[in-house]
């Protein structure tokens, strides 16, 4: 607690020598003239970036002590990381354009086939469709957290067109399986495609990131800058979580690993005027993509959601049809409350894509499929571990036969040992 | 919001039930299917879920639920009983090391709030237990998050051991502890990075940091808004390192954090904290029986039984009152009273509801003795099921068994079968005078 009276006692100084330095922060000012610049997580004003600098010599002497400390370790992390992601990985990417391309193209027509087949096997396990059958489907579909009304709905609907198709042998429920699984992610979307972030054509593009504490913004952020760096795009991010500690290193530094501009502020300054500045400076550096980060916040806390609200309306009126993309990042572990997280931020902010991050672990992230059901919501990227390059378009194929992959390495498993 | 609490789930099975003198098997099963969806909606695991599910069926089966006449608030009872039984009593307690420093351990999957949570903590040992610890920033992996310790380190005012990001974090972790001896803090608190349960060769360094610190605590820091994936998340740090307690994070949230449940079913490990916001004062000790209440979808589960209890006496007293009316009050009848009155609490208050008991001239003021409901209900229980139904059957014999069956004498067995022939006169006065003031009424336990 002392530690944020202390921030108030500063900042009640801090705002007196704001008001006295408007004249010199007059474009800034200009563009959060709706805002009454509080910060929701302490309910206090923010410090307002530069001030704190200029005015209070003992923070700027323990600051630039700190920056040029940070900028040490931080070049020696950006090394030891890559060591590290060495050991730990996969030979990395290669980086031209028509490479990755066909890479994706490769890796897709595989996963399709491969889940085919892996359905063939998981049919052949169950010799008749029956009650074991099913509800063996319903706790597959379960534990990967798809949730319980869409799986119960998914399971009459299949039992439906079982009776319906006068099936009674496994070998023929394959393709109803399929069809429905990925038919509750794609609804009436026929077209079944991958879908991709938009883009503005009239340069910069604008991608929002938002989400709860912790599920990976900062780290999928830098994954895409460096992605589309290498894809020869001009990327500017802008560090717009100035509340969490070590937020802006960090942005810093994967801004740093992928070579891209970060524009930032003090930390405990106004959000939007870090992003109001990454878009001031992404127009006149002609950048083709800026990508805001923002600090993480739990959905039920109104103050905060507001926050957001207002970053993104900064956006709005500063480049039209801007954010091209405001996207959600969701952890894959995370259950049946990433429903709420999508309805909440997708009325604060009216989200347009998914992040389905970690999902190299053993979680499934299968609520994803409701959220695209219930709120039209597609998922556009997925996080496949730590490497800079494991972020990668989502495809719904895929996808669905990851949520098997358990119920077929059992069969695997069982088949194994009845041959032996 | 999607979910439903259970007690709204169990209204529409309760209502289908109701006018039903008892439920059946197939009812009993009905309500524990609304229990198990309940359960997953929270996202409690499904092997989880089935275990539990089974443990309530067995006691609703039982006597508990089938003879009750209100199932639904039973179930929910049972359902409450086991939910509190598992997550286990309030154990907020912190190891302190025979000879100092006690060291303490984060451990968790990425993003799960270590490094907030070790300030917290540190927060909550400094603050609540007088002690001064020492942080170790020992996540050499995700970029500034040794800045971020630090930060947290500045604005609690606590020194922060790092040795940037070249350093071996069991390293950091021995000298951290070096450091600590030197400098007296008795407590380091270790951070380590964030990694996946299946990721072997972080989860080896973690136990190489453990080998070389010997740690007196390793706490699993966890999400509250996990799902299903908890379990294995839970299974695998504990089978790796033998965790002592979970740190919950994230619980200021709205999710329904079912995952608590599935961690303490699988490892049997206390949940120590909870973090209920971002600020760093914000860690509190973990309350099972809320948690319980959360999980269910019920605000104040506590609150809400005993209103149900309001209500089954009320439904009950109804049933009484048509009874004595009709002068067909059995023994058993009487039984089925006492078991509620049991369940109830004090007998004044029960009287109470009794429709026009408390306008009752001798129960007005008069006083109860709970030990001899005791006596009353081991006589009827000794009744063969025709004496309790028709107690003229009532002989010699009969009386000395019945004495002998529940260790009374035969003379209180004369005074209650007096007592229940009073009362069923007197009952009958009662419906005849209807409305005019009752002559007093003598319960055989007053």
């Amino acid at each position: 607690m002392s530690f944020f009276k202390k921030l108030k006692d500063r900042f009640v100084k801090g705002e007196e020598e704001q008001q006295e330095s408007t004249s010199q922060n007059e474009p800034k000012n200009e563009s959060l003239e709706e805002a009454d610049s509080f910060n929701p997580y302490t309910g206090e004003a923010y410090k307002g970036g530069e001030v704190v600098y200029s005015k209070a010599e003992e923070e700027e002497r323990l600051r630039k002590e700190a920056l040029e400390a940070e900028g040490k370790s931080l070049d020696g992390e950006t090394e030891t990381y890559e060591d590290k992601l060495d050991r730990l990985s996969v030979p990395s990417e290669p980086t031209d354009e028509a490479n990755i391309a066909s890479k994706f193209k490769k890796g897709l027509e595989k996963t399709r086939t491969s889940f085919s087949t892996k359905i063939n096997d998981l049919v052949a396990k169950y010799r008749t469709v029956d009650e074991d059958f099913f509800e063996e489907l319903e706790e597959i579909l379960i534990s990967a957290d798809v949730g319980v009304n869409t799986v119960m709905e998914m399971i009459d609907e299949l039992e439906m067109e079982v009776k319906r198709r006068n099936i009674k042998d496994t070998s023929q429920v394959k393709e109803v399986i399929s069809e429905k699984l990925v038919e509750i992610y794609y609804g009436n979307d026929e077209a079944e495609e991958v879908e991709g972030l938009n883009e503005n054509p009239d340069g910069p593009t604008v991608y929002l990131f938002v989400g709860v504490n912790g599920v990976g913004k900062t780290t999928t952020i830098g994954k895409l800058a460096h992605r589309l760096k290498s894809e020869g795009k001009k990327v500017t991010l802008a560090a717009g979580d100035t509340f969490r500690a070590g937020a802006i290193e960090q942005l810093d530094a994967w801004g740093e690993r992928a070579g891209v501009n970060v524009i930032k502020h003090s930390a405990g300054s106004d959000p939007a005027a870090v992003i109001y500045d990454g878009i001031q400076s992404a127009k006149s550096r002609n950048a083709d993509v800026l990508i805001c980060d923002t600090a993480g916040r739990l959905q039920n806390k109104v103050n905060l959601m507001n926050e957001l609200s207002k970053v993104k309306r900064v956006i709005e009126r500063e480049i039209p049809n801007a954010p091209h993309e405001v996207l959600l990042v969701l952890d894959a572990t995370t259950g049946q409350n990433a429903m709420s997280q999508a309805k909440t931020f997708a009325e604060a902010t009216d989200v347009s894509g998914i992040v389905l991050t970690k999902l190299d672990g053993t979680a499934k992230g299968g609520i994803v499929l409701a959220i695209r059901k219930e709120l039209s919501i597609p998922v556009k990227l997925v996080g496949l571990g730590e490497k800079v390059t494991d972020l990668e378009p989502f495809d719904a194929h895929a996808f669905v036969y990851g949520l098997f992959a358990d119920m077929v390495e059992e069969f695997d498993e069982d088949e194994e040992e009845n041959q032996a | 919001m999607a979910f439903e609490g259970l007690s709204d789930r169990l209204q529409e099975t309760i209502k289908k039930i109701k006018g039903k003198g008892k439920v059946d098997e197939q009812d009993v099963k009905e309500m524990t299917r609304e229990v198990r969806l309940a359960l997953l909606e929270a996202d409690v695991n499904f092997k989880v879920v089935k275990d539990f599910v089974k443990r309530v069926r067995e006691r609703a089966v039982g006597q508990e639920v089938m003879e009750s006449l209100t199932p639904g608030q039973q179930v929910i009872k049972v359902v409450k009983e086991e939910l509190t039984d598992l997550m286990g009593g309030d154990e907020s307690k912190i190891a302190v090391a025979k000879r100092p420093p006690t060291v303490i351990m984060m451990v968790g999957l990425q993003g799960a709030g270590k490094t907030t949570t070790t300030g917290k903590l540190a927060n909550v040992l400094r603050k609540n237990h007088n002690r001064k610890p020492l942080l170790a920033a020992a996540d050499v992996y995700r970029p500034a998050a040794i800045q971020q310790l630090e930060t947290i380190g500045k604005q609690l005012t606590m020194p922060v051991h790092s040795e940037g990001t070249e350093a071996d974090p069991v390293d950091i972790a021995k000298n951290a502890i070096e450091k600590a001896k030197e400098d007296n803090h008795d407590y380091v608190i270790v951070d380590t990075a964030g990694r996946l349960h299946v990721d072997g060769e972080l989860m080896g360094e973690l136990q190489r940091i453990k080998e070389a610190v010997n740690p007196d605590e390793i706490f699993l820091v966890v999400d509250a808004m996990t799902g299903q994936d908890a379990v294995n998340v839970a299974q695998s740090f504990d089978d790796q390192l033998d965790i002592t307690g979970v740190l919950l994070t994230k619980l200021d949230g709205d999710t329904r954090g079912g995952a608590a449940l599935s961690i303490k079913a699988v490892t049997g490990k206390p949940i120590k904290y909870a973090g209920m916001g971002e600020k760093l004062d914000q860690l509190e000790p973990f309350h099972p029986e809320r948690m319980a209440s959360r999980i269910l979808g019920m605000g104040d589960m506590l609150t809400l039984i005993e209103k149900a209890q309001t209500q089954v006496d009320e439904k009950q007293a109804k049933e009484l009152e048509s009874k004595m009316r009709t002068a067909s009050f059995t023994f058993e009848d009487f039984l089925d009273q006492m078991e509620q009155v049991k369940n109830m609490g004090p007998l004044d208050e029960i009287i109470n509801m009794i429709p026009g008991a408390n306008k009752m001239k001798g129960l007005k003021n008069a006083s109860f003795d709970d030990k001899q409901i005791v006596h009353v209900e081991a006589i009827i229980q000794s009744m063969t099921k025709k004496e309790r139904q028709d107690p003229s059957l009532m002989n010699a014999s009969r009386k000395k068994r019945i004495a002998k069956g529940s260790g009374t004498s035969v003379s209180e067995i004369n005074r209650l079968l007096k007592q229940f022939e009073e009362m069923k006169k007197m009952m009958k006065q009662m419906s005849n005078t209807k409305g005019k003031k009752g002559k007093g009424m003598n319960f055989p336990f007053m």
